[in-house]
Parts: structure tokens; sequence; C-alpha cells
């Protein structure tokens, strides 16, 4: 013991104590989740539930909050928004990085400037529209203003722009068109990128509540923040047992993503360096 | 070779194939131009005419009246009180979850063995729904049956009503805010310490910078710069953007102690209806975002160049 500098244990203790308190409400929200509600009431400190009494606030949870719904939108709407920003960016910065594209500088500029727009500067217009449109609740909603990124074009521009040319021109002289090329020989590529992108859009798209609570006014569409929402406004009295069940529920399946994929996850957080 | 005919020839047909280039480009960027009009350029130029009219969803006809909605911000009560509210959660929530997140990476780097096991639990909040935290953190700041004031109890402090009282309410909305994004922050300065070289260390060693402290201001502090600058204009980005705590915890109360600027934008332009003066509301946030960007720019040119 002795011969560990005092240096590292401080740092050691820092680091632990730190870490305690970012963990601290995970160990309670799970605690709490196995709780009953007189438990709760009575010894908030104590870790270790009473009564075992997780199946009964699952049970509770999963009963009143249309569960598989919000999970399923949550993929369905996130999955979708990945797919078509990479359908659409992807072309895009092709274009930028590696063809002799008039507009290029053009575009910079618009990238640039939509990179400072966040969804709140443009969500009351959007509103308006899609209501104008009769498209309030509805996936189509959700969806269509993030189908274009262009953080994404950004990310993928800077990507393309390192890859060697001759890897293009190659792929030229055997006579593929532009279109294949992308298909066949750029999107194969960036696959580091994509991933990174990826694990950026879903995270903050997945986390969204803003957008979900102005078009979605129906527990059929809701996204799972809006889920969550729904839940604890309807049940709001002082039932954490099967709150806290529920917001286990629907936060563990990001969590167990990142647990496993974390490289990636660090990864791509740093490539993108930003967040929702 | 050289005969003129040829040179032109090859001239012409290069300038054939710059412009089909030029044409597919075109073709492979359209669904993207088109998507960013429709999506964020006409949106942007309709929220800052809306801003001029006295808009409401509902009623069918509207009228320009200038500057009017910005006038009234001036003296809106609840604006103005959401603008000072929003400037404290930023002043706090930034520079804290900053250099504690600087804080944190330093420590990691130094420490040979548990660095993964740290790296993934100041990282965890930032892969948990934010919404769902928040709702816990509500059970740990309860005031009677909460774990944080029956620790305060304990030592024998009587706990404050955090979420609930308009003198706690924005300091513990700070707290989730902060433990929300230190593990963000720790990250970004994890990568730029990675990039600084070692033989500088080595340099400094040599130069005579014996203690740690001196080894952080000459070689780490001036070659985080970049990384600094940019985590610094993240943090303050996203702590102007702050809503889903407030939306689900607190709803701008009590008495508007918590109310935020998006909060504030939302209750106007998505609840009462108000179009045309939550537009101009959002033109202000538009404004300070550009602000803040161009803020950076001025800073980057200045002095962080140093890679």
């Amino acid at each position: 013991m002795t011969s560990i500098p005092a240096g590292r244990i401080i740092r050691f203790a820092l680091l632990s104590l730190g870490a305690l308190m970012i963990l601290a409400p995970y160990i309670f929200m799970i605690s709490t989740a196995g709780k009953t509600q007189s438990d709760i009431f009575t010894s908030s400190l104590s870790l270790i539930p009473e009564h075992f009494y997780f199946a009964e606030n699952f049970a509770k949870a999963l009963s009143k909050v249309p569960m598989a719904t919000l999970l399923w939108n949550g993929v369905l709407v996130c999955g979708m928004i990945f797919f078509f920003q990479v359908l659409v960016a992807i072309p895009c910065a092709y274009a930028m990085a590696k063809l002799k594209f008039r507009a290029a500088r053009l575009m910079m500029v618009l990238v640039m400037l939509g990179l400072l727009v966040p969804i709140h500067a443009t969500a009351l217009p959007l509103y308006v529209a899609f209501d104008r449109m009769s498209l309030l609740n509805s996936y189509t909603s959700l969806v269509a203003p993030f189908t274009i990124s262009v953080f994404a074009i950004f990310m993928f521009l800077q990507f393309f722009r390192a890859m060697p040319d001759d890897l293009i021109h190659a792929a030229r002289l055997d006579g593929m068109s532009e279109l294949g090329i992308v298909a066949r020989v750029i999107v194969p590529n960036a696959w580091p990128a994509v991933t990174a992108f990826a694990i950026f859009s879903v995270v903050a798209h997945w986390n969204d509540l803003y957008w979900p609570l102005i078009v979605v006014s129906k527990q059929a569409y809701a996204t799972p923040p809006l889920g969550l929402m729904y839940f604890r406004a309807a049940e709001a009295g002082d039932d954490y047992g099967a709150l806290m069940a529920a917001t286990l529920i629907i936060t563990l399946p990001l969590v167990v993503a990142f647990l496993f994929a974390q490289k990636r996850f660090v990864e791509g957080i740093t490539m993108t360096g930003l967040k929702g | 070779m050289s005969s003129v005919a040829v040179a032109g020839n090859v001239r012409s047909a290069a300038a054939l194939h710059r412009r089909s280039e030029d044409r597919i480009a075109w073709l492979l960027a359209a669904p993207a131009i088109v998507l960013l009009l429709l999506f964020v350029l006409l949106p942007v130029v309709a929220v800052i005419f809306l801003g001029f009219t006295d808009f409401e969803l509902g009623y069918g006809k509207f009228r320009l009246v200038g500057f009017e909605n910005y006038a009234h911000l001036l003296t809106d009560r609840t604006f103005r009180r959401s603008l000072w509210n929003t400037s404290v959660y930023t002043a706090i929530v930034a520079p804290v979850s900053i250099v504690l997140g600087l804080g944190v990476a330093l420590l990691i780097e130094g420490e040979p063995r548990a660095r993964g096991f740290f790296r993934t639990v100041y990282f965890l909040p930032v892969a948990s729904l934010i919404v769902a935290m928040a709702t816990v953190w509500q059970y740990l700041f309860h005031p009677t049956i909460g774990p944080l004031n029956a620790l305060l109890a304990l030592v024998g402090i009587p706990g404050p009503n955090w979420l609930g009282a308009s003198n706690t309410v924005l300091y513990s909305l700070s707290i989730i805010g902060i433990w929300q994004s230190v593990g963000f922050n720790m990250v970004l300065f994890l990568a730029g310490l990675t990039a600084i070289p070692r033989e500088l260390y080595a340099a400094a060693h040599v130069d005579g910078a014996k203690s740690a402290l001196d080894r952080f201001f000459l070689v780490t502090w001036p070659m985080l710069g970049p990384t600094t600058l940019f985590v610094v204009t993240i943090s303050i980005t996203n702590a102007v953007k702050v809503f889903e705590t407030v939306k689900m915890l607190t709803d701008g109360g009590p008495n508007k102690a918590s109310e935020v600027l998006l909060f504030t934008i939302y209750q106007e332009g998505f609840v009462y209806l108000r179009v045309g003066y939550a537009s101009a509301m959002t033109v202000v946030f538009l404004a300070i975002l550009v602000v803040l960007m161009l803020l950076q720019y001025r800073v980057l040119d200045r002095r962080v160049h140093y890679t």
C-alpha cells in the first residue's frame, strides 16, 4: 500500500466520488423501480427494497404505457430520419467534394448557414404548414423536417475530401456512372463516417422532445420521450415505483446500445462533436 | 501531340466533360438543395416575416404590424424574465460543466487502470434519455420523500423544496444540466488531450517545468485552445437551448421562476398559438445564436492558432 503515491490515491478518490454522483440517479432509478409505495414513502435512503416489487411496478408501467408502440415509433422515426439524411447528404457531399461543381462554394455557404439553424427556429412556420396540410399526427411530420441534415453534408464532405481521387478515377475508367460510383465506391468506403453519423443522429432524435411535442398529440404517434411525458402527466401523483419502472424501460435501449458499442459511441460523438 | 488542332480538340473535350460533370453534380445535389430550401431557408425567411405580423393560428386573416411585436417584447415581463433565467442558467451550467469536464478528462488521462470504466460512467448521461432521467431527478429532488433531502436530514440540514420553490428551481435545473453535460465535455477534452504530442511534455520538463501545474499551463492549456473554444461554444449553445427538463419538471414555474427562452417560445407559439409574437421571440433566439457564432469566429481568428 505504501508504494502507491498519494497523488494516485487522491486522483482515484476524486474520480470515484464524481462517478458516484453521476451514477446516483441510475442507482435510485433501479432501486425505486423495485419498491412498494409505502417503501418509497418511508425509507428513501435504503437502496435494497424491503419487498421486491419489481414485477408489479413493471407490470403497472407496461399496462399503462403502450411501451411496444412507443419503442416501435422511436425506432421507426429514428430509422427513417437516418435513412433519408444519409440518402440525401452523401450524393450532395460527393458532388461538392469530388466533382467540378460550380455551385460548390454557394452550397458551402448554405451548409454553414444551415448549421446555425436548429429546429426550434424553424418550428413555427413548419408547424403552420403541416397544420394547413393536415399532416399533424403523422410519421411524415415527425420525419420530414429532419430529412435534410446540413451537419451530415458537412461531415461527409470532410470525409470525402480525404478520400484518394485515384479510387474514383479508376471506377470511371471502368465505365461506372457517377451514381454507380457513389453507391459502389463511396458508400462502402465511407462506413466509419456513416456509423459515426448514425450514432449522432439516433441519439439526437431518440432524445428529442421539442418537435414531437409540437406535431403529435395522439398516443399512437408518440415517441419514447413524449410517451413518458404522457404517462407522467396521467399518473401525476407520487407513484414513483411505476414511474421509475417506465423510465428504466425507456432508457434501457440506448444505454445498452451504448455499453455494447461504447468505442463507436465515443468516436461518433467526438467525430461529430455535436449533441442534439 | 504538339498539333494545334489536337490541343484544341482536347481542350473542348475537357470543357465538355467539365460541363457534363457540373450537370451531374447539380443532379446529385438537387435533393439536398430542395430540402434545404424547403425545411431550413424558407422557414427562416417565414419566421422573420411572421415576426412582423399579428398572425394567430385559427384566425384566417393577419396584418403587418411592423415592429410592434418587438416593441412589445421589450416590455413583456415574461419574456424578460425568460431571457434573464436563460442567462443565469447558462452562466451556471456552461462554466461549471466545462471546468468539471476538463478536470475529469485530466484525471482520467492520468489514470492508468480504471480509465475505460470511468470514461463509460461519466459518458452515460449523454447516452441516456434526458426526459427519462429528468423524471428520476424529480424523485431525487422531492422535498418530502426524495433521497437528497433525506440525506440532508441525516446531517441535520433542512432540505430546500428544490424544484418547487422559486428561489431554488433554477439552481436545481442547473444541477441536472451540469450532470448531463460533464461527460460530453470530458469526451471532447479527452480527444483534445490525446492529440497533444508527448514530446512537448518532455521538452517542458527540460525547460524546467517540474510540477504538474507548470506543465499544465505551459503545454496542456495552450495546446487545448481549439478544443476549449469548441467546448465553450457548444456548451453555451446547448445551455441556451434548455427545454426538456423545464417542460418535464416545472412548466416554467413556480411563478415563472424557471421560464426559459425556448419554453416561452413554445408556450406562446404552440399553446397560445400567437404565432406572430412567438416568431419575433424566435428571431431574438436566432440572433443570440448568430452572435455566439460570430464571437467564436472572432476568437478563432485572434487567439487559438496553435494547431
